[in-house]
């Protein structure tokens, strides 16, 4: 069965890209542009994974992930979590809020499907 | 009956009583066991200050004006209270540099001058012998009343009228004698005399007893105690007023003055210094004499009052008031009593006697007859071996002529004045000192000059406002002199001086006197400054409490001089056995064994000093220790020097302060720009930081689809285009953002090129709306232009006006209502400017943003209408281009939806005045 993965940004043509590789590798993919919309999302129709942009209008990626991690029902939920800015800073936050991963943008899609399998735990 | 002979075999008997405690005194004290070294001691000597005046005079002034004898025992006590700060300094001063008298302190202070020290013993002399006369006045005429028991007679009419049958001049010279067993018996270093104090201190508890005695007899054995007294006298009319305050003789002002002039005698009369200070072996006896002096003045004045009601009750008019202690006894056939009586005032009179004259003999030695002596080069005082038995011979001439000139001032003066006003005369004497004494303690300014000035301007005042007008009423002055003044100028009456009345005479003359002293201390001692050998005494003096620990240690000095020479000078006048004596403890002290290892050196030289000074004075030891040191005074250059050098001190702990404020002041300056520079970095951080992010967005969706296309080539011709579409897209917005960021760098750091030049804004804007017109139609939006016409140009660049038209109009575009928006440009003239105005029909600016949209990289309405293509950098470009041009950018707050930004730019010159004229009026 095809895991289902949520990609949040505000960018649309970054949602466009990972939308369209995700797709393309055999997983089925919700898009939200917002925390808010995000957490719907998640609550309305759990995912696997969730790609997660830090700098979102509103709710802050860290926000979004925080509640994650906080609510029970969201626990089996792997949290990918990528960024613009470059700050080791910010990759430690995101990983002590209970990220599993944490990339900088721009990134390789060959890298970020490597981490996507490896997160759902499928062998390449 | 009591016979003559009885009366002088007693009073015999009790004056070897007083030698035999002298005598035992003495022999404690070289046994090393010193029986003054009391604080109790002390304090019942201090109680020499009670003289014939008090126990007989008190009862006297009581009789005359009630309370009124209250104020000459208020001011010692008041003094006393004081003595901590004042007395002990003095003390302290006196025992560090072997003080012999306070002829001998007051020159010490100021700069060892002999000449001041004269004046002072001339004054103490002149102003005390009236009060040593009184004494003998006294005892002789309590011994001539006591003499005619049981019969009373007065003194005045029994006085003999040959001075050899006269009882006084036989008491003077038995007291001259007296007083030179007791005093000059040896030549002491410091001039003390422990057996002496002993039976001063016996003759105080003989006196207070005496007086209790009587006083307890008039008011327990005539009359039934106080109250009866009291009560009885209230009942005679002529009494009254002596039961009220304030009555006759006792005004306020009169108190006043005699407490403040009682205060200043009980600390510088001859004697009380003699007693309080050169006498004293522990300064810290003073913390019990200051409850216990007032103490004892309480006492002796206790049955004041009631002996004084009772005799004036007990005798018709005519036995003198002065007289009652005895008298009352007598007329009650007490003998034993009257006898007792008669020794009290004895006890009185020749603990005053003996204790002032040999304070006085000390000073007219020391300060007076030996000065003159070592000026007399034919003398070769210098060159004698021993001069310690000149010494003694001097001080024994000294106290018989003093005894004498007591003796005649009696017989001359005789009647014309009662006790108390001759005690009080001779206070104002004394209390000529206290300026230069306490402003010698306390000021360090006051100069020999001053000093002089002072002493010598009071001490003329005091004669004559109140020597001459004794001797006027001794009738030695026609008595014109006191009634019109001298050649009748009235303005000069002694008593009235200038016109002053409204005092009794001691009060005037301490007023004037004293008015004159101070001013002429004062004034003349800031007129100059002092020399140095004064202020360095100066220092020593005023310092004193602080410096103690080295008495021993000379200020300034630079000589040189020989052991043996200075042994051998010292020898002549303390006797060679005592000078040996006194060097070998030094060397001891300084752990060495012999004399002659000692180093000739200032500290010797001053301590030989200090040996002398306390035989002859401060003074005069230190013209002889010159003689044999050759002496190198502190030259102008010295003195300069150690100003110099002080200065520079301070000049240099100026330049301190002033660098380690500099330097606070720096740090404070250097934390301020530290945080800046922090401020500043954490600007940049956060810019780089800001346009990373910028770089990045469009860098990831660029490199993702790159490699999607990339590795898959059989992706779908329709994603494909659609991809590249973003591709290119992404990369303009990359394009933008790099010449924006470098744009607003440019403008930010003012290397920015600008082409100004005059131009019309409604063209520009006319072009604008040209350029953007394809994003309207994009959009489906409607642009409206209202520009009013014939407005004045601007001065601006033509590209970069262009730029900020452009940017709002994008931005008015991307923000206004879908499909049917419409944005409004509009262009006028306010004042001394146009305003351009662009108006969206949009969701307008949320209150929070309204600033922040014109800080970089900051976007608004993001999430209502998508992500807008923004860099972030257009709003803050503009509002510098137009800052630049001397306008500003605002956004309009306004009611009602969308957003209203403004703009203003300054009309380029007056000279298009007319047409602006003609665009209001069209306006209008």
């Amino acid at each position: 069965m095809a895991h289902r993965v949520l990609v949040v940004d505000d960018e649309p043509s970054i949602v466009l890209s990972l939308q369209y590789l995700l797709q393309r590798e055999g997983f089925e993919v919700d898009t939200a542009a917002d925390g808010e919309a995000a957490l719907e999302v998640v609550a309305r129709r759990p995912p696997a994974l969730v790609v997660l942009d830090i700098m979102l209008p509103t709710m802050s990626g860290f926000e979004v992930c925080r509640r994650l991690r906080a609510d029970p029902a969201a626990a089996g939920i792997k949290v990918l979590m990528l960024t613009a800015r470059g700050r080791d800073t910010e990759a430690q936050k995101g990983l002590r809020l209970g990220a599993d991963l944490y990339l900088t943008k721009p990134f390789s899609t060959h890298e970020l499907l490597e981490h996507v399998r490896r997160l759902l735990g499928q062998t390449p | 009956m009591l016979r003559g002979w009885v009366i002088v075999a007693v009073s015999f008997a009790y004056l070897g009583v007083l030698f035999a405690i002298a005598h035992w005194g003495d022999r404690r004290a070289e046994a090393g066991r010193s029986v003054i070294a009391n604080p109790w001691i002390y304090s019942l000597s201090l109680a020499v200050y009670c003289t014939t005046w008090t126990f007989y005079g008190s009862v006297g002034r009581a009789a005359s004006s009630g309370i009124g004898f209250l104020p000459v025992y208020l001011g010692p006590t008041l003094a006393a209270a004081l003595w901590w700060y004042a007395m002990r300094k003095i003390i302290r001063i006196s025992h560090a540099y072997r003080i012999t008298s306070i002829a001998d302190f007051v020159a010490s202070r100021y700069g060892k001058s002999q000449l001041l020290g004269g004046l002072v013993t001339i004054i103490a002399v002149l102003g005390v012998i009236p009060y040593i006369s009184l004494q003998l006045k006294a005892i002789s005429g309590s011994f001539a009343i006591l003499l005619h028991y049981p019969e009373i007679v007065m003194p005045a009419q029994a006085v003999a009228h040959h001075a050899f049958q006269d009882s006084a001049l036989y008491i003077a010279m038995i007291l001259a004698a007296f007083t030179i067993l007791f005093g000059t018996r040896h030549l002491d270093a410091t001039e003390r005399h422990e057996g002496l104090v002993a039976a001063i201190a016996f003759e105080s508890v003989v006196k207070l007893l005496a007086f209790l005695v009587v006083g307890a007899f008039v008011t327990f054995g005539i009359y039934q105690g106080f109250g009866d007294i009291f009560r009885k006298a209230q009942e005679v009319a002529r009494l009254r007023p002596l039961l009220e305050v304030g009555s006759a003789g006792a005004g306020y002002g009169t108190w006043a003055f005699l407490t403040v002039l009682s205060m200043l005698s009980v600390m510088f009369l001859p004697r009380q210094f003699q007693i309080a200070v050169v006498e004293n072996v522990d300064e810290n006896h003073l913390a019990k004499a200051i409850w216990l002096f007032p103490l004892y003045l309480l006492l002796i004045n206790v049955f004041v009052l009631p002996v004084a009601l009772g005799g004036l009750m007990l005798f018709p008019a005519g036995v003198d008031a002065d007289t009652f202690v005895l008298t009352v006894p007598m007329s009650q056939h007490r003998q034993e009593l009257a006898l007792f009586a008669f020794i009290g005032g004895l006890s009185a009179g020749t603990g005053m006697v003996i204790v002032e004259t040999i304070a006085l003999s000390t000073m007219v030695c020391n300060d007076l007859v030996m000065p003159v002596l070592l000026r007399l080069r034919w003398l070769r005082l210098n060159e004698r071996q021993d001069v310690s038995r000149l010494l003694v011979n001097i001080r024994r001439l000294a106290i018989t002529a003093i005894l004498l000139l007591g003796y005649a001032y009696f017989r001359i003066a005789g009647e014309a004045y009662a006790l108390v006003a001759i005690g009080l005369i001779s206070f104002a004497a004394v209390a000529q000192f206290a300026p230069a004494i306490l402003g010698g303690i306390f000021w360090r300014s006051g100069t020999r000059a001053g000093a002089m000035a002072g002493l010598l301007s009071g001490f003329a005042v005091w004669c004559y406002t109140l020597l001459l007008p004794s001797f006027a009423r001794s009738g030695w002055l026609p008595h014109s002199f006191l009634e019109e003044g001298p050649l009748g100028i009235w303005l000069l009456r002694p008593h009235q001086l200038f016109g002053f009345t409204g005092l009794d005479d001691i009060s005037h003359g301490l007023f004037w006197s004293m008015l004159a002293n101070c001013a002429a201390y004062v004034g003349v001692s800031i007129a100059r400054r002092p020399g140095v050998a004064e202020a360095s005494q100066a220092s020593l003096f005023v310092d004193v409490l602080r410096h103690t620990q080295s008495p021993e240690r000379p200020p300034y000095w630079r000589g040189s001089a020989s052991v043996e020479d200075l042994l051998a000078l010292t020898g002549r006048f303390l006797g060679p056995e005592r000078a040996q004596e006194a060097f070998l403890a030094l060397a001891r002290r300084r752990g060495r064994e012999a004399v002659a290892e000692l180093r000739p050196d200032a500290e010797l030289v001053h301590f030989a000093e200090t040996q002398l000074a306390g035989a002859i004075g401060g003074a005069s030891a230190r013209v002889l220790v010159s003689s044999v040191v050759q002496e190198e005074p502190p030259g102008l250059d010295e003195v300069m020097d150690i100003l110099d050098e002080a200065s520079q001190v301070r000049a240099y702990s100026r330049q301190l302060e002033q660098q380690s404020r500099e330097l606070r002041e720096a740090t404070a300056e250097l934390r301020a720009a530290n945080a800046r520079l922090q401020e500043l970095d954490r600007l940049k951080d956060d810019f780089i930081s800001n346009v990373t992010h910028e770089l990045r967005t469009p860098l990831t969706a660029i490199r993702a689809l790159s490699e999607i296309l990339h590795d898959d080539p059989r992706t779908r011709l329709e994603d494909r285009r659609r991809f590249l579409g973003v591709i290119v897209k992404e990369a303009e917005r990359l394009t933008r953002l790099i010449n924006q960021t470098l744009d607003l760098a440019k403008i930010e750091s003012g290397s920015a090129e600008w082409h100004t030049s005059e131009l019309d804004v409604a063209e520009v804007v006319r072009e604008a709306a040209e350029a953007t017109s394809q994003l309207f139609r994009d959009r489906g939006a409607r642009l409206s232009l209202r520009l009013a016409e014939g407005l004045p140009r601007v001065r601006a660049d033509r590209d970069r006006l262009m730029q900020v038209l452009v940017n709002l109009l994008s931005n008015a575009v991307k923000f206004c209502a879908p499909e049917r928006g419409l944005v409004e440009i509009r262009l006028a003239e306010r004042g001394a400017e146009l305003r351009v105005e662009v108006q969206d029909d949009g969701p307008g600016v949320a209150p929070p943003d309204r600033e922040t949209i014109f800080e970089r990289f900051r976007q608004a309405g993001e999430t209502l209408t998508g992500k807008p293509r923004g860099t972030g950098l257009g709003l803050p470009i503009s509002r510098r281009i137009v800052e630049h041009f001397g306008g500003r950018l605002w956004l309009e707050e306004r009611a009602g939806p969308g957003a209203t930004f403004c703009f203003s730019l300054p009309v380029a010159s007056p000279g298009r005045a007319g047409a602006t004229t003609m665009v209001t009026a069209r306006g209008g």
